[in-house]
């Protein structure tokens, strides 16, 4: 048994076993308390597979956060190790590797919690592991130790089995594998790699007993019946190549028939069948297989292998009819491999794959076979289902959606610059008036906060020391003036009228300071409220002039330092986008060119099945025939003749 | 070998030089399918890159902070009610009419929050009125209303519409 050669494509359902089990789920901080509204717009889109959107919201969001003075006080602090966990996933998931190893390496490296750091190692671990860089999965895995978190501690062990496995230490794969029999996440999982881990160690017996043991797995979880049916056919696979048909039928017989692995089971069993020289039981799974959907190359195989059973069996009459059923369908297939080539050729694959209908639904592979326009698909599903051509075919995908956005920013831009050039239009010729009476008024309020300032003085100053006089009303004022004038007036003058005025000046004064002083106080508390009044008018006048300021500002603002960034962005775009379309070109190229391979392989084999066909086609019927003519000269009487 | 059986009966050999063929057409693909596989990584990156400087150009020209207003839906942890659409208006106009599909009431019940409204509203006292319609987790058809008032100052206003059950709308602020 050549073991390098079966190994290598049972590593691809390793892979297959580890993505089903150990899917990304961040980490919570704090269950139950509320999450930033940003991180969680993030994952509102992450939550619908919208990967990029939901990168560009976080990335902002974690952007935003690292810049603040005091990230404690900032609401995304209490999700801050979930957010960064999930952009690591979010980049996963985008099918962005390089940088997702980055985003985890860079939480490995901080300061933080064992549990956390372990929990990085070992998604960073899952990242080389899908990247099929097992030594550095390894080293990583090597990083984890101390506290783990309890809901990975078998993915981990199960990660290292599966490396192991990636680095041909079979033996090392298997003690660890033994340990995960009992884990219940990884059901089906663990005991298939075991298998293969046993296998790798040319320990075929023990394989195969383990395969078994695989095999009888009960769950009804899809993917736990999955990895069962691979169990038993690989099992079978193992029997046939040591010559045990019976043992292998018994294998094939217990997969499932409507599983993803029956098709090749009911052909195998057949060959089983055939290869221990019993044509009967091998015409049950056939005549089963015969009539399913006839692009699979099982199903096609099947179509001629029956009728050979039936020959074999001396049944020539059926196996000639089936031999010409098989003909015609091998007929009509080349025609529609054809068709496919050509549609292929004329960019139909392309197309069809970047419908937006096709991609609404997560079993979009499946529903491109439904399509009529898309006849390259029906013979498609099996390339499709690889991970190099599902990697490619993802990638073009994305490098669509990239376009598509791409292409919707740069008519964006044009409307930017309306939308600019039209406030410009509008506020740049009303600026310079709004800005002379701006500036009137600002001068005016600018005299009024002085002189608020300074009776605020004044007031200060009359609290301290007492000065009536300031309070005086305006015709108290001139009345104190005149009354000054006169008095001055009568200086000098010794004539007795003189004194007689004097006096009337003097008591007319003391009238005036009498009424100044009696009613000093309330005066000084009318004018303090008075300027308190005046105080609360200048702080609307205050508001108002700051309002006006930022209104201006905002004007300014909208027009304004516009033209360099969308520039500059307009550049950046038109040089993603012709980026975008260079790699869809040769992605698409590369997709197409596999596809045709794939298509043209096919129709080669099912040229070579014609060829058979017709050739067995007319052996049977010959044989056919000539039996009817041996059967009838059988039952003619002893001595008839024709 | 079982398969190689059948060859031999018919008499002829399979073509196993276009299956070889086919493998190194494939594995010369597969070579330039990963080393387009990093291009894209990059141009990811890339325009990613641009979205994030786009966004921050979309914000400050059509949502300046000074009338930016943003709403967000949440619904609380471990509600099953299915909401079929969100009708909110801001003093009296219509600001947005959503109607949920699968996968957003999905990304919702999960954690998601959904940035339903952003716009622009002057400074001072305004009013949010909020209309949700579903389905009870027991099937009936229900109806709900709330409104909520709150100032626009000069910052950014951000408020939030917590579904905390089919009759349960708390809006508040950020």
């Amino acid at each position: 048994m050549t073991h390098p050669m079966r190994v290598s494509p049972l590593l691809g359902l390793l892979a297959f076993g580890l993505t089903a089990v150990a899917a990304a789920r961040p980490p919570a901080d704090d269950e139950g308390t509320a999450r930033d509204w940003y991180f969680g717009e993030a994952l509102f889109y992450a939550q619908q597979g919208h990967f990029f959107e939901a990168l560009e919201r976080l990335d902002a969001e974690l952007g935003q956060h690292r810049d603040i003075d005091e990230p404690a006080l900032d609401s995304l602090y209490r999700n801050l190790r979930e957010a960064e966990f999930s952009v690591g996933d979010f980049e996963l998931n985008y099918r962005m590797h390089y940088r997702a190893g980055r985003a985890i390496t860079a939480v490995l490296e901080g300061a933080v919690d064992e549990a956390v750091r372990n929990d990085a190692a070992y998604r960073l671990a899952r990242i080389h592991f899908q990247k099929g860089q097992f030594e550095d999965a390894l080293l990583a895995l090597d990083r984890i130790t101390g506290r783990v978190p309890e809901d990975i501690v078998d993915e981990i062990e199960f990660l290292r089995a599966n490396t192991y496995t990636g680095l041909g230490r079979h033996a090392e794969a298997a003690e660890v594998l033994k340990r995960l029999q009992n884990a219940e996440s990884l059901k089906g999982f663990a005991a298939y790699n075991l298998g293969v881990a046993l296998l790798g160690e040319e320990r075929s017996l023990d394989a195969i007993e383990q395969l078994d043991r695989a095999g009888q797995i009960t769950s009804s979880d899809e993917p736990v019946l999955a990895i069962r049916d691979k169990s038993n056919f690989v099992a079978g696979t193992l029997l046939v190549e040591t010559q045990q048909f019976d043992a292998a039928k018994q294998y094939f017989d217990r997969v499932r028939l409507d599983g993803p692995f029956s098709n090749a089971a009911l052909l195998a069993s057949g060959w089983a069948a055939t290869a221990a020289d019993d044509y009967e039981r091998a015409v049950v799974p056939w005549s089963l297989l015969a009539q399913r959907e006839v692009t699979d190359a099982a199903v096609q195989e099947a179509l001629i292998a029956l009728p050979y059973a039936y020959g074999k069996l001396d049944v020539h009459g059926r196996a000639a009819l089936l031999y010409a059923n098989a003909l015609e369908s091998f007929s009509q297939e080349v025609e529609r491999l054809d068709a496919s080539l050509m549609s292929i050729r004329e960019g139909n694959f392309l197309k069809v794959l970047v419908r937006e209908e096709v991609r609404q639904d997560k079993d979009w592979v499946i529903r491109l076979r439904s399509l009529p326009e898309s006849p390259e698909t029906y013979y498609l599903m099996e390339l499709l289902a690889s991970q190099d051509f599902q990697t490619a075919l993802q990638n073009y995908l994305d490098l669509e959606d990239l376009r598509r956005k791409l292409a919707s920013w740069d008519v964006n831009f044009d409307a930017f610059d309306d939308m600019v050039g039209l406030r410009r239009d509008y506020y740049e010729p009303q600026l310079p008036g709004v800005d002379a009476e701006f500036r009137d008024l600002d001068s005016r309020m600018r005299l009024r906060l002085e002189q608020h300032e300074l009776l605020e003085k004044r007031l200060q100053g009359l609290l301290v020391a007492p000065r009536p006089e300031f309070l005086a009303t305006a015709d108290e004022r001139v009345t104190a003036t005149e009354l000054a004038a006169l008095a001055k007036g009568l200086d000098g003058n010794a004539s007795p009228g003189a004194d007689v005025l004097r006096q009337r000046v003097a008591r007319l004064q003391g009238v005036v300071g009498f009424t100044l002083r009696t009613e000093y106080d309330d005066r000084l508390n009318e004018f303090a409220a008075h300027l308190r009044d005046l105080g609360a008018e200048i702080e609307t006048l205050k508001a108002k002039h700051a309002e006006y300021v930022r209104t201006r500002q905002a004007a300014v603002h909208s027009f304004e330092g516009y033209d360099t960034p969308i520039n500059r962005l307009r550049t950046r775009v038109a040089e993603a986008l012709g980026t975008v379309n260079l790699l869809m070109a040769r992605q698409g190229r590369v997709l197409e060119l596999v596809a045709i391979d794939e298509l043209v392989a096919r129709r080669e084999r099912l040229e070579t099945y014609e060829d058979q066909a017709r050739y067995a086609l007319a052996d049977s019927y010959d044989r056919a025939t000539r039996a009817q003519a041996e059967a009838e000269v059988a039952a003619l009487q002893p001595g008839e003749t024709r | 070998m079982t398969r190689s059986r059948i060859g031999q009966l018919f008499g002829v050999v399979l073509c196993s030089t276009c299956v070889l063929a086919v493998a190194e057409a494939q594995e010369l693909a597969s070579a330039e399918m990963r080393s387009l596989d990093e291009q894209v990584q990059e141009i990811k990156t890339d325009v990613l890159g641009i979205a994030a400087d786009l966004t921050r150009l979309e914000e400050k020209l059509l949502y300046p902070s000074n009338t930016q207003l943003a709403i967000f839906v949440s619904i609380a942890e471990g509600e099953t009610f299915r909401l079929d659409s969100m009708r909110i208006a801001i003093d009296g106009e219509l600001a947005t009419h959503y109607l949920y599909g699968f996968k957003e009431l999905d990304a919702l019940q999960h954690g998601g929050v959904q940035r339903v409204y952003t716009g622009n509203v002057p400074t001072g006292g305004h009013e949010i009125a909020v209309s949700i319609n579903g389905k009870t987790t027991s099937g009936d058809d229900f109806n709900s209303d709330a409104t909520f008032s709150f100032d626009k100052g000069i910052e950014p206003k951000l408020l939030g519409i917590a579904l905390n059950g089919p009759a349960a709308i708390d809006v508040g602020e950020w």
